[in-house]
């Protein structure tokens, strides 16, 4: 089989030394992970093996010799490195060697125990040390149970760099034994801001939880789960955001480390996805309280619910009369006519009745867009519900008559085809009143708000930056590009990191919502109105498990 | 060591094979359609002027030449970096895997890489496309769980859609690398 050498390209200008990494024997890979210089003394080398192995769990071992020979080729070096593989027994044993600046450098190995003698071709590949460690690959196909032995040859190489994070934690200046290179030789990196922020964490953490033990404790007491309240409660959206936030918050405020890379990314996400949404929701608040824009709207507000109201009157005596020259049932006209205008009546003396109160309610209320843009947009979905809930009312009504209309008309086709049924004799000529419309764009527009909510609560943002601005650290797989090549000389290729598409992000990441208004349903939305169902907005799909 | 030889797709539109030979065990073939026609452009864009002119002249807004004007850049922008694809190249490295790669017009490449472990081999398909029966090339992906079951087909040379000629060539190039793991030693018995 062909020999693979992962070699890094951090490496590429160190002096000579020997390879460690670790040996895949099922792919024939070698992975090399450093190199460690003259002079050292083997019996140190290989406890330094052992600690490092103890506590990554990684079987490490010597791989061979690298020699950068500055000048022209030395000859006792050649023979000393083929000694030291007499030192570290290992199997095969990989000598790779540069001459000067030479980008062609040759490759053989060493076989003790081969059965057959012939020359093996070696194929070089370099990675970038840094980004293979920091990326996580994503399996293109679902394998739920991950069993170890199909695993990917690539995750293998990726799971080796990665675990050996403690490998490159010294740098030259650690007064060692042992001196190594890799990429993080030179000093190791750290941020002080980072240092800060992971001091702070804990206790902000602490505090966080404490109060969301209080509120949660608010919320949960005796008070209010008397009945009216608890219905009242479950249907309003805005309960139900502010719930949602909630359990986010508890997420993020937990002490428990996140075991898995899912696990992380759902954390940063929320993290993200609540920054955001409150920077922005404090935006729109500095920019309604400015120039008096509540004492606006609470103005435009009562006038437009009298408008609307008179609408309607006016449409309902057209209907009671002969609409489009239409012969209807005329004493069940002037019922359900008369009792519409009384629902209407009815619903108009109320909002006049609390027209004095709107404006501060309103102030009172916008203050709570400060919790997040999703609150306000929630609240305004509530405020359009409560408005326009005589309209949903008559929707009832309408629909009710004309679902058993469509069932009786389904009976007779029946009928007509020659199978026997229960004829229903339908009493209720057309009930479809053009309150449809009306209806229907209330829907919509709710609908509308809805989505726009899920969507800013499922966006996983955290997600969405780090694939534009670390592209690396989300790999869908990895590409490689041949180099230059001469012959004789071993095959050269470079690996580099295949981003995951934007799609693939947001459908890994997603985080899960209460949703009312699934994407796929808008046109399970369209059979409900044509065949007469009823439409709840308030229903919410019961909690999502992971 | 690349030779390049002409060949037709299965529109009759003009392509070009390029082969080129990196060592024992490593094979590139790339596929390079047809470019993009200036002619065909021009027509396009002229097409789409008259019209916003000849709106302008019955509407007397100057928003429709603008947006004539924007909606070309922008198509032209979509065509190039979305669906002009200019060469399809399949890299195959035996031991490692296979690479298939997509250029597009713009210089866009789209890469994905399948590894050996997961191919069980490439062969030569037919499909009934509309009135035609076309061949195809395609990679099959073996099943974890069936040694002998197929998972995935990958198709490749979606858009240059080359003849069976040109096919023919690629497949005898692939086959010559993928029977290299056959008589390779079985070394994966050792764990």
């Amino acid at each position: 089989m062909v020999l693979k050498v992962f070699f890094p390209s951090c490496c590429s200008s160190a002096d000579s030394g020997i390879l460690i990494g670790r040996w895949l024997s099922e792919q024939s890979s070698a992975v090399v992970l450093a190199v460690v210089h003259f002079p050292f003394i083997p019996v140190q080398v290989k406890q330094y093996l052992g600690e490092v192995q103890h506590l990554t769990k990684v079987s490490l071992s010597v791989l061979g010799s690298w020699s950068n020979s500055k000048q022209e080729k030395e000859e006792g070096l050649s023979e000393f490195l083929e000694d030291l593989g007499t030192i570290f027994s290992h199997e095969p044993w990989i000598q790779i060697s540069k001459e000067g600046d030479s980008k062609f450098w040759s490759c053989s190995t060493l076989q003790k125990h081969s059965s057959s003698p012939k020359e093996e071709e070696v194929i070089l590949v370099y990675y970038d040390q840094r980004k293979v460690m920091l990326s996580h690959l994503h399996p293109p196909l679902d394998t739920g149970d991950g069993r170890a032995e199909d695993a990917s040859k690539l995750s293998a190489i990726f799971d080796t760099v990665a675990r050996s994070r403690v490998l490159f934690m010294t740098d030259r200046y650690d007064e060692g034994p042992i001196k190594l290179t890799h990429w993080q030789s030179e000093g190791v990196e750290a941020s002080i801001i980072v240092e800060l922020l992971k001091q702070t964490s804990v206790p902000a953490c602490m505090l966080l939880t404490f109060l969301l033990s209080l509120v949660s404790g608010i919320c949960r007491s005796r008070v209010l789960k008397f009945w009216p309240l608890s219905f009242l409660w479950s249907k309003l959206s805005t309960c139900e955001q502010l719930g949602h936030r909630l359990q986010h918050l508890q997420v993020i405020s937990s002490n428990k480390k996140a075991q898995t890379q899912t696990q992380l990314m759902r954390k940063a996400n929320i993290f993200v996805s609540l920054l955001i949404d409150v920077a922005l929701g404090i935006l729109l608040m500095s920019w309604l309280y400015r120039k008096n824009r509540i004492g606006h709207l609470a103005d435009t507000l009562i006038p437009v619910a009298d408008h609307v109201a008179e609408e309607l009157q006016d449409l309902l005596q057209w209907l009671m009369g002969a609409p489009a020259g239409l012969k209807m049932n005329r004493a069940l006209d002037q019922v359900l006519g008369r009792f519409f205008l009384y629902h209407i009546h009815l619903w108009i003396s109320y909002i006049h009745l609390m027209s004095p109160f709107i404006e501060m309610i309103l102030w009172y209320v916008g203050l709570s867009a400060c919790l997040g843009l999703t609150v306000a947009l929630c609240i305004l979905s509530d405020i359009i519900a409560l408005l326009t809930f005589h309209i949903y009312c008559f929707y009832v009504y309408g629909a009710r008559l004309y679902c058993l209309k469509i069932y009786g008309l389904s009976s007779l086709w029946r009928l007509f085809r020659g199978k026997k049924w229960n004829v229903l004799r339908q009493r209720v000529d057309s009930c479809s009143y053009d309150l449809d419309q009306l209806r229907l764009l209330v829907v919509i527009v709710q609908g509308l708000i809805h989505l726009l909510v899920d969507l800013i609560d499922s966006l996983p943002l955290y997600s969405l930056i780090l694939r534009l601005c670390r592209s690396y650290r989300l790999a869908a797989g990895v590409k490689f590009r041949v180099l230059e090549q001469q012959d004789g000389k071993p095959l050269r290729l470079l690996m580099q990191i295949n981003p995951l598409s934007y799609g693939a992000v947001v459908q890994t990441y997603r985080l899960p919502t209460y949703s009312c208004y699934p994407k796929d349903s808008w046109a399970s939305l369209c059979k409900k109105l044509f065949l007469g169902e009823l439409i709840y907005p308030w229903k919410h799909k019961g909690e999502k498990q992971d | 060591m690349a030779e390049e030889q002409r060949f037709r797709s299965a529109c009759g539109a003009p392509i070009a094979l390029r082969r080129r030979q990196h060592s024992a065990s490593c094979r590139e073939l790339a596929v390079r359609g047809p470019r993009l026609q200036l002619r065909s452009l021009s027509a396009a864009t002229s097409a789409v002027w008259l019209a916003a002119y000849g709106l302008f002249a019955l509407s007397e807004n100057s928003v429709v030449l603008s947006a004539a004007i924007f909606i070309s850049l922008i198509g032209l922008i979509i065509y190039l970096h979305f669906v002009k694809i200019d060469q399809e190249s399949l890299l195959v490295i035996g031991s490692l895997g296979i690479q298939v790669t997509s250029s597009y017009a713009s210089g866009k490449e789209s890469t994905t890489f399948i590894e050996m472990g997961q191919v069980k081999d490439v062969v030569i398909n037919e499909a009934i496309h509309m009135q035609k029966v076309i061949y195809y090339l395609c990679i099959l992906l073996q099943d974890p769980e069936d040694p002998q079951g197929v998972s995935e087909v990958v198709p490749l040379f979606q858009s240059s859609k080359p003849r069976l000629d040109c096919l023919i060539e690629v497949y005898k190039s692939c086959q010559e690398i993928l029977e290299q793991r056959k008589t390779a030693p079985q070394s994966s018995g050792i764990k």
